[in-house]
């Protein structure tokens, strides 16, 4: 597969100053961050529906609006994962149009960051790094653990010392060199930060991060190709750092200034675990600064309190009349629970948010029943069981005879066998 | 009293490569004072056009966000260490030129 040719390269948000492509994440004259912008007009009539259908069955379809660079070979099946209609759940809500977008079973690692770090390894090898590295809450320690094995880089990977146990053992799993460190995400970034200054390393969110962040549009084209080239009404996202949001409406953006879709404002609307809800505390005050909270929820990988793409989130969030909400813990587990239960899907803490955010919205009345809307899970719940210890009663062990089974079964689940099946007796025929 | 400032490369090249210094700012406007007479470029930088920290830059107080001690009214104590970095960092212009 031949490499994007389309021109991009890094410019200030603020004051429009370009910097070419390189390593950096803030504009050296007003420190704000630097976004990835292309030239669309290099992309007309290349990055079109037909060409896109063409492509292969992962993010690469995308490759003419990702920041690639020249001669890299993708060779991992990253993305495109399942857009389910959820009829179950939204009878449960109050949703007559509701899909899931099912990152919980993005390929390799299970997390929607599969899709960001396949776009940051690509340049952190352009720029010549051998050491790649994050910050991370879990999910992105997991992925850049494994595609860097699987590219033969070195990979050293910061995290707090509290982290989930699955997330731990998924990151060592693959031979990187794991750092626990005593403290929140945000003393990790801080540190990931002092640290790319003065080893030369490619942190993916940090020295990479406009790079790395690109890799999050592919959520939204994904949504609009799966949804059969048009946009949602509204997106229901976590947020963590406040970075996909704002890159699913930029996908959007770019989809219909080439013409891919139908032009349609698309309301974007933020969830956050209460513990941990700095943007959505920002949106609901109306404000476009974030004031830092200290994290304290289950829900461990949305769990930054001092969000780098806060700000700008919590700003898109109003501009596109949407809103952000922020639900307990135990509404958290709560949603875990309903999305397995009547959709089949096993996210985690932070679908659990989601999900449960979602619900919220429909019972607030700020999402209409009839919307199209399509709610984005990210992560998988196999990650984080352990919130969901407490849920289950371990159950009693039955003796391997029919009749204790059936005694059992009508002691403690009589529905499943039916009014018409009569008692198998001790000893019977039967 | 007296304090010692630390920033990253990205905001020593202001400093003539200093990456820490003594300071005998009391507050956060007291230092950024001292900035403008000290070191106008690292001013410039790091303040907008209103005189403000740049809403970019954070300030940590003894690795504490000053945000949660009080912000300008947080008053500076003997050998604190008091650490600016933009809120999202990293990198060095020369890298790849």
């Amino acid at each position: 597969m031949a490499s994007s040719c389309t021109k991009y390269e890094l410019r200030c948000n603020e004051c429009g100053k370009s910097y070419g492509n390189r390593p950096l994440s803030a504009c050296p004259d007003c420190l704000a961050p630097l976004e990835v912008q292309y030239d669309l007009e290099s992309v007309r009539g290349r990055f079109t529906r037909e060409s896109i259908a063409a492509g292969p069955a992962n993010i690469w379809r995308y490759k003419e609006l990702l920041p690639i660079p020249e001669g890299f070979q993708p060779d991992l099946p990253v993305g495109f994962t399942p857009l389910v209609r959820a009829k179950n759940l939204g009878k449960r809500i109050g949703a007559d149009n509701l899909y899931v977008k099912n990152d919980a079973v993005c390929f390799p690692t299970l997390s929607f960051k599969d899709r960001v770090v396949s776009v940051a390894l690509a340049n952190a090898q352009a720029f010549g790094f051998t050491t790649v590295g994050c910050s991370s809450t879990g999910n992105l320690a997991n992925s850049t653990a494994a595609q860097a094995a699987r590219l033969g880089l070195k990979a050293c990977i910061l995290v707090p010392a509290d982290l989930e146990a699955a997330k731990i053992l998924n990151t060592q799993v693959y031979g990187a060199r794991l750092v626990r460190i005593d403290g929140n995400y945000d003393h990790v970034n801080r540190l990931c930060t002092l640290i790319a200054d003065e080893y030369n390393w490619g942190f993916v969110n940090v020295n990479l991060r406009p790079y790395y962040a690109e890799g999050s549009k592919t959520v939204g084209y994904e949504i609009a190709e799966q949804l059969g080239w048009r946009l949602p009404d509204n997106i229901v996202c976590p947020m963590a750092g406040g970075s996909l949001i704002r890159k699913i409406r930029k996908a959007f953006k770019e989809l219909i200034a080439l013409g891919l879709v139908e032009p349609k404002e698309v309301r974007f609307f933020g969830a956050q675990a209460t513990g941990c809800s700095p943007i959505a505390h920002a949106v609901k005050n109306g404000w476009d600064y974030i004031e830092p909270q200290r994290p304290n929820t289950i829900a461990r990988s949305l769990a930054i309190g001092n969000p780098a793409d806060g700000p700008a989130a919590a700003k898109m969030i109003q501009e596109t009349g949407g809103w952000a909400e922020d639900v307990s813990d135990v509404e958290l587990v709560s949603g875990i629970q309903e999305l397995a239960e009547d959709e089949g899907i096993f996210t985690e803490t932070a679908g659990g948010v989601t999900t449960a955010v979602a619900a919220r919205l429909y019972s607030q009345g700020r999402i209409g029943r009839d919307d199209l809307t399509v709610v984005c899970i990210t992560g998988n719940g196999l990650k984080t069981t352990d919130a969901l210890e407490d849920c289950f009663a371990a159950e009693r062990s039955v003796k391997p005879k029919l009749a204790a089974f059936d005694e059992y079964i009508r002691a403690v689940d009589g529905q499943l066998i039916g009014a018409d099946v009569e008692p198998v007796l001790a000893g019977g025929a039967r | 009293m007296s304090v010692k400032v630390v920033l990253p490369t990205a905001l020593a090249r202001h400093t003539d490569g200093q990456k820490s210094f003594d300071s005998q700012a009391e507050d956060l406007p007291g230092l950024l004072a001292e900035f403008d007479a000290k070191f106008p470029a690292l001013a410039k930088n790091v303040k907008d056009e209103n005189g403000k920290l740049r809403r970019f830059v954070n300030v940590y107080v003894n690795d504490e966000d000053i945000r949660f001690l009080g912000g300008d009214a947080h008053q500076f104590e003997d050998g604190d260490e008091i650490m600016l970095i933009p809120s999202i960092a990293g990198g060095c212009c020369a890298h790849g030129d």
